[in-house]
């Protein structure tokens, strides 16, 4: 199969439903002659033109809620917030408005609207540009939460998010646009709430999303060399969350460890252990291990930075350490 | 009043008369325990979303807020559906989850009221743009009060719609308090609507209990829309006549302010006089509209009393779906 990067497939997906469908539009800072912060929206201008190809000013409350009006009266818009910090400038019009708006008209109004942002640590951004926020948004209920790791999966997923009718928030990582991976030439989509198990394993779970999902397999890749089998379960979506998938895994190996870039005092990481935990605690044959990345604001040096998060090596550790225990 | 015709103007007479009672009778509700929660009165204020309402079509979108009660009984709003979402009743317009801040009716093309202040106007962005998008010449109002316009928000918008040329039509609805601060010590300038030429679009600052004057203004601003050139910023001057809400009693204002405007500015009593003095209507004709009003609120009231509560087991299946 042929291999594409990552933001090759956000691309495709994309002109795949503009084409599809003539409500989908693109808005956001600097997503037209520029391409996108991240490129991913390369030569869309000049396809669609600058009616649905949509320049802003920097105006992130703006941004949002000419996407939420916009979605109300009938489009399918996907608006960017070119990094997922400033969208702390929008939380208003995310977390009151487009999260609430379907429950609180009593389910008559819809808001089909598609947040594409990116965060994470890797490029020596710094504090502002670096940070993982997805556990504020899977805390609100009302929106969907969508984390793809691979070229494969966000074509699939970006595909179903444009076509749902709630507001999702389709969360990238910075790291992940260059990378190569296997995608059909043929359409498809994936459904939320269907986790993936990205490595078939036997003595332990790793559950990871996002970019932890590639550090994972390196670090799979590694322990197998030395007899230890791991298997890698990425949720793709945390919300919905398929934790059926993952206390399937867990009642097989017994085992589990979440990794998360995210700092971990109030994460998405602290969630999934209190739920697994309380499903099987049975199965268990050593606590949850949560790896996670470090409570401190992102740091600029790149030995801080890279000591800062999760790395291969960390989740060495951890499941070693895992094996040993005995509960 | 060139253009508008008798019918109209008992039309919007009607309308006064309907938003005054159903908001009396919503206070006296909820100071007898009926309705709970926030609720927040538009009484005085009646002037500008019946003046707005009557300036533009069906087609047309409406963004409300907080205090919008008024907004959707002057766009047509079905009362008995106002009064048991007040309820908390199945019936509502929004089956009891959403209470007097978040009536919606996408028939009427309500998109929303509004609990947080300024949020109706960063949506109305959108809207604009799909009316642009759309081509059918459609226009956006967008109501906010004097606090909103210090929000961040307008200016985000406002920027926005203007250098996308959206047909939206802003209103400011200046009742010079922002809960306890005076506008006059909130708003950097003298007048809201000044604030256009930081934009670069139409701005209209307007006697706020005069429908007709808001009626005149939004017209023309909604023919500048229509016509492609963007949207206009209204400040309808205006008066709440009671608190911030119910158990406000309004401490914060000189008692000869709220004489002043009870006597000099209500909309609907200068109205009326207007009418009867222009010989559109008579004292009968009023009275019979004011009693069939009574009846229609009456009616309301029974609807959401004999409504079921919302069903439990249903909103915990919805519970699984979000």
């Amino acid at each position: 199969m042929r291999e594409i990067q990552y933001r090759e497939a956000i691309r495709e997906a994309i002109i795949e439903e503009m084409d599809r469908d003539r409500k989908v539009f693109l808005i956001g800072e600097d997503v037209g002659v520029y391409g996108g912060a991240f490129k991913a929206y390369k030569g869309l201008l000049d396809k669609y033109g600058p009616d649905r190809v949509i320049n802003t000013p920097i105006s992130e409350t703006a941004i949002i809620g000419a996407g939420i009006g916009a979605a109300l009266t009938g489009y399918r818009p996907i608006v960017e917030i070119m990094f997922i910090d400033f969208a702390a400038l929008a939380m208003d019009q995310i977390a009151n408005q487009a999260a609430k708006i379907h429950f609180m008209s009593g389910g008559r109004l819809n808001v089909p609207l598609v947040i594409r942002t990116q965060g994470g640590v890797g490029k020596g951004l710094a504090t502002q540009h670096s940070q993982s926020l997805e556990a504020w948004f899977y805390h609100i209920p009302g929106l969907k939460v969508v984390m793809p790791a691979t070229s494969y999966d966000v074509k699939g997923l970006l595909k179903t998010a444009i076509r749902d009718n709630s507001p999702v928030m389709f969360i990238e990582h910075k790291m992940t646009y260059p990378v190569k991976g296997a995608v059909p030439e043929e359409e498809y989509t994936i459904p939320f709430g269907k986790a993936d198990i990205k490595r078939k394993g036997e003595d332990i779970t790793i559950f990871a999303y996002s970019n932890m999902v590639l550090k994972s397999i390196e670090a799979a890749e590694e322990l197998e060399r030395e007899g230890i089998s791991c298997e890698v379960v990425d949720p793709r979506t945390i919300v919905p969350l398929d934790i059926d998938e993952v206390i399937n895994s867990v009642k097989k190996t017994g085992r589990l460890i979440i990794v998360s870039e995210a700092c971990r005092r109030g994460s998405v990481a602290s969630d999934i252990s209190a739920r697994v935990t309380e499903r099987v605690f049975e199965y268990l044959k050593a606590p949850v291990k949560i790896v996670a990345g470090l409570d401190t604001p992102i740091p600029y040096n790149s030995t801080l930075e890279w000591a800062s998060i999760p790395q291969k090596s960390d989740i060495i550790k951890a499941v070693k350490e895992l094996l040993e225990e005995i509960l | 009043m060139l253009g508008i015709s008798e019918k109209t103007k008992i039309e919007m007479l009607k309308k006064l008369i309907e938003i005054r009672r159903f908001e009396e009778k919503a206070i006296q509700l909820y100071k007898t325990g009926k309705i709970w929660g926030y609720l927040h009165p538009c009484i005085g204020q009646e002037a500008v979303p019946v003046g707005a309402c009557h300036a533009i079509g069906i087609q047309d979108y409406v963004i409300s807020n907080h205090r919008g009660h008024g907004h959707c009984i002057a766009r047509g709003a079905d009362i008995r559906k106002m009064m048991a979402e007040l309820f908390g009743k199945s019936t509502g317009y929004c089956k009891g989850r959403g209470g007097s801040m978040h009536i919606v009716d996408m028939e009427l093309k309500i998109l929303g009221e509004n609990g947080i202040v300024g949020g109706g106007i960063p949506i109305s962005v959108g809207a604009g743009l799909s009316c642009k998008m759309e081509g059918k010449g459609n226009v956006v109002v967008c109501f906010f009060g004097d606090g909103a316009a210090n929000n961040g928000v307008f200016h985000e918008s406002l920027n926005m719609a203007a250098i996308f040329k959206l047909p939206v039509i802003y209103i400011c609805e200046n009742n010079m308090y922002a809960i306890s601060m005076r506008s006059a010590d909130s708003v950097s300038c003298k007048d809201v609507g000044k604030r256009n030429c930081a934009y670069g679009i139409p701005g209209h600052i307007i006697d706020g209990s005069d429908p007709v004057e808001v009626y005149n203004a939004v017209k023309k601003a909604a023919g500048h829309a229509r016509d492609g050139r963007g949207p206009s910023l209204i400040e309808a001057k205006t008066y709440r006549f009671y608190g911030h809400h119910p158990n406000d009693p309004a401490e914060y204002r000189e008692k000869e302010e709220v004489e002043y405007y009870t006597s000099e500015k209500d909309p609907v009593a200068n109205f009326k006089s207007r009418l009867l003095e222009e010989k559109i209507i008579t004292e009968e004709r009023i009275e019979r509209i004011e009693s069939e009003v009574d009846k229609k609120i009456k009616g309301a009231v029974t609807f959401a009393e004999k409504s079921p509560e919302p069903e439990l087991e249903k909103f915990l299946e919805e519970v699984e779906q979000i």
